[in-house]
């Protein structure tokens, strides 16, 4: 038996315990014992290759190479192949970092991700942890702001709000309680980035919030974190608690004399708490009913103190830009869309995952060229973006490019940098219908275009399938969704209306009634 | 149901004055006892010095908290777009056609079928996204998560959550 236990490297992100990544620890374990190998795993983030998971790494000369998707019965073959150095697998994939899907990426956020025990406070300085944090001890409050505006850095969540400027709003506020809410409320399909970086580098959202605390004079933070992840809420913990024993949070942050602590507040199934106001209500334990701004949050937050409320991956770009300055960081990305973005590739297609890239890459290269399009079915028809409230696009449209403002221009928006690929089975009827019905279940229920509006959307859908004049549903649709756009206080009713009107602008077929259909063939 | 009153109160207690804690002690009240019994309300608005109003207002808001316990092992299953677009549509019927509708205590309410059918009887409500959308679809079974959730798999993990309770 040798001394040096070989190492391998498994993910314990959410996706790929989904597919048996523990169930591969057990495996290895068991066939260690069997064989009489010491073996040591460490349980890391995931790379975001999902279709890779559970993708099994190990060491080879300093360089981490990969086996995936592995199946826990082969256990004893990879543990015999690795040992041996003879890596005859089928599965066996070579260097992790130069698959081409990985390669291509520009990680600034994800760059430990999937790398390191996302709870090690060791691994996490060793590899460029807390530098963004070590740096901003060096500045004064404003001269923070500063950085994060000049940086171009926006809001992540969806809205893509400058954040130097809600920075600087939180800051100037003059309060004895100001407080850092992080929005964990992940809620939008299509989209896992917040849960992977919270599973795979949670010091690094740490890191993000206590930066955002010296910024604005904010001591306490917040992250709410939906129910739905569980996995992230006992890894968040376990950094929180690491973070305490290692005076980085605390009265006495790095030993600089100022005080920082963190909470994770777990919420309880309601899509809407993902709007900063709905948020903060349920924050205070109330129910999540949206609230009419002004009062921004900014101002009158959290138990009516100003409150910087980021989204988990806003929060998570800023000690990358605190080390590389904010000049860099604009150099990434393309016109008033700096920086990079953690696109997620879901659905119906090949090569899902995490891919994060600066802005300026178009739809198709990320649907096509590194999703593969579809999984199952002959090609891609569609594509939604941005969550349930983001537009359904055609592929005559892949040209444009991630980009705040011409998606915009486009009818469409990057949201939080979701995309669902939708094979040639997608009925865009029924996803109209669909927008509509998720609407009615998650509706807070304030306003009444909203919480009314919702259901009667569902009805027309129901009338227009059926064929019941098909021109009158239309026109009722545009009316609806024109009260909902003007008659809602956030973006819940607000946007409904664009998965809708954009699925019948684009898919027009698709809404054409069964009956119609038949006589124009006949 | 008087015997269950002290131990609610307990639960509840420890939340008093925490940053939201109403709805953290509901849902130690939800995690503890599997739902919240009816008296739940009136504790809570005892402890927390609330209205009954605001108490069944909060309750109600939220989709984990449940009114009645769960009638056998729960399956969750995402019905949200990037699983739609994987076929989860089509995992979610057959799954209503494996276990009959009697068997489905859909959304919490209902009971299940007779005790001969209770053996096979499972809680199943839908979901909007686990955040499983590149290996889609996703079900939570118990607390296992299912990525390429399939009807089989599905099987399989109320197999093993089975075994493991008896």
């Amino acid at each position: 038996m040798s001394q040096q236990p070989v190492r391998f490297f498994l993910p314990c992100d959410s996706a790929a315990i989904s597919l048996g990544a523990d169930e591969v620890a057990q495996a290895m374990t068991t066939a260690a014992a069997a064989d009489g190998v010491r073996v040591e795993i460490v349980r890391t983030g995931s790379r975001g290759m999902h279709w890779l998971e559970p993708l099994l790494e190990f060491e080879c000369e300093g360089v981490r190479h990969g086996i995936g998707p592995v199946n826990p019965d082969d256990a004893a073959s990879i543990l015999r192949a690795v040992v041996s150095g003879k890596l005859d697998l089928p599965n066996a994939i070579g260097p992790v970092e130069e698959v081409p899907f990985f390669a291509r990426q520009q990680r600034l956020i994800f760059s430990r991700c999937g790398v390191i025990d996302p709870v090690s406070h060791h691994q996490y300085v060793d590899h460029g942890g807390y530098e963004g944090l070590a740096c901003a001890l060096t500045k004064t409050p404003q001269e923070i702001c500063d950085i994060v505006l000049n940086s171009g850095l926006r809001g992540r969540g969806g809205a893509g709000f400058p954040a130097g400027i809600k920075w600087k709003t939180v800051a100037d506020a003059v309060d004895d309680q100001k407080y850092i809410v992080v929005n964990a409320d992940e809620g939008d399909s299509g989209t896992f980035a917040d849960r992977m970086i919270m599973e795979g580098d949670p010091f690094l959202l740490l890191e993000g919030m206590i930066i955002a605390g010296l910024a604005t004079g904010a001591t306490t933070g917040f992250i709410y974190l939906r129910s739905e992840y569980p996995i992230a809420a006992e890894i968040l913990s376990r950094a929180i608690a690491t973070a305490y024993d290692h005076g980085m949070l605390g009265a006495d942050v790095k030993g600089s004399g100022k005080r920082f602590d963190v909470e994770v507040f777990i919420g309880a199934g309601a899509y809407i708490c993902g709007e900063e106001t709905s948020l903060l209500n349920s924050l205070e334990g109330k129910r999540g009913e949206v609230r009419a701004k002004p009062p921004i949050p900014a101002l009158e937050g959290l138990f009516g103190k100003p409150t910087l409320v980021h989204n988990v991956i806003s929060l998570c770009s800023v000690p990358g830009i605190l080390q590389m300055g904010a000049a860099a960081y604009r150099n990434v990305g393309v016109g008033k869309s700096t920086g990079t973005m953690p696109f997620q590739l879901a659905g119906n297609v090949k090569y899902g995952g995490l891919f994060e890239a600066g802005f300026g890459v178009t739809l198709g290269e990320l649907v096509n060229d590194i999703g593969g399009g579809v999984r199952v079915g002959s090609g891609v028809r569609a594509v939604q973006i941005g969550g349930p409230l983001g537009a359904y696009l055609p592929p005559k449209l892949f040209d444009l490019p991630m980009d705040y403002e011409k998606m915009l221009a486009a009818g469409a928006g990057v949201g939080h940098g979701g995309i669902v690929v939708f094979g040639d089975d997608v009925d865009l009827l029924e996803q109209a219908r669909y927008a509509f019905e998720f609407c009615a279940e998650e509706s807070c229920g304030k306003c009444t275009p909203c919480r009314i509006g919702a259901v009667r959307g569902v009805e027309v859908m129901d009338r227009w399938r059926a064929g019941d004049d098909p021109a009158a549903q239309r026109e009722l649709i545009e009316d609806l969704c024109e009260v909902m756009v003007d008659g809602s206080l956030c973006a819940m009713g607000g946007m409904t209306p664009i998965p809708v009107q954009s699925a019948i602008k684009h898919f027009p077929e698709d809404f054409v009634p069964p009956a119609a259909k038949r006589d124009a063939a006949e | 149901m008087e015997s269950a009153n002290p131990s609610i109160k307990d639960l509840l207690a420890p939340y008093v004055g925490a940053t939201g804690g109403l709805l953290s002690s509901l849902r130690a009240v939800n995690d503890a006892l599997g739902h919240l019994p009816p008296e739940t309300e009136e504790i809570a608005a005892e402890v927390f010095n609330l209205s009954r109003a605001e108490i069944k207002g909060v309750i109600s808001f939220y989709a984990d908290f449940r009114r009645t316990p769960p009638t056998g092992p729960t399956v969750r299953l995402c019905v949200a777009e990037a699983c739609q677009a994987a076929g989860g549509r089509q995992v979610e019927r057959e799954l209503k056609a494996a276990y009959s509708e009697a068997d489905i205590s859909a959304f919490g309410g209902g009971t299940s079928g007779d005790v001969d059918q209770a053996a096979c009887a499972i809680d199943y409500r839908p979901v909007y996204c686990l955040g499983l959308c590149s290996v889609a679809p996703a079900a939570l079974v118990g607390d296992r998560l299912v990525g390429r959730a399939n009807l089989e798999r599905i099987k399989t993990c109320l197999a093993a959550a089975g075994e493991k309770t008896r």
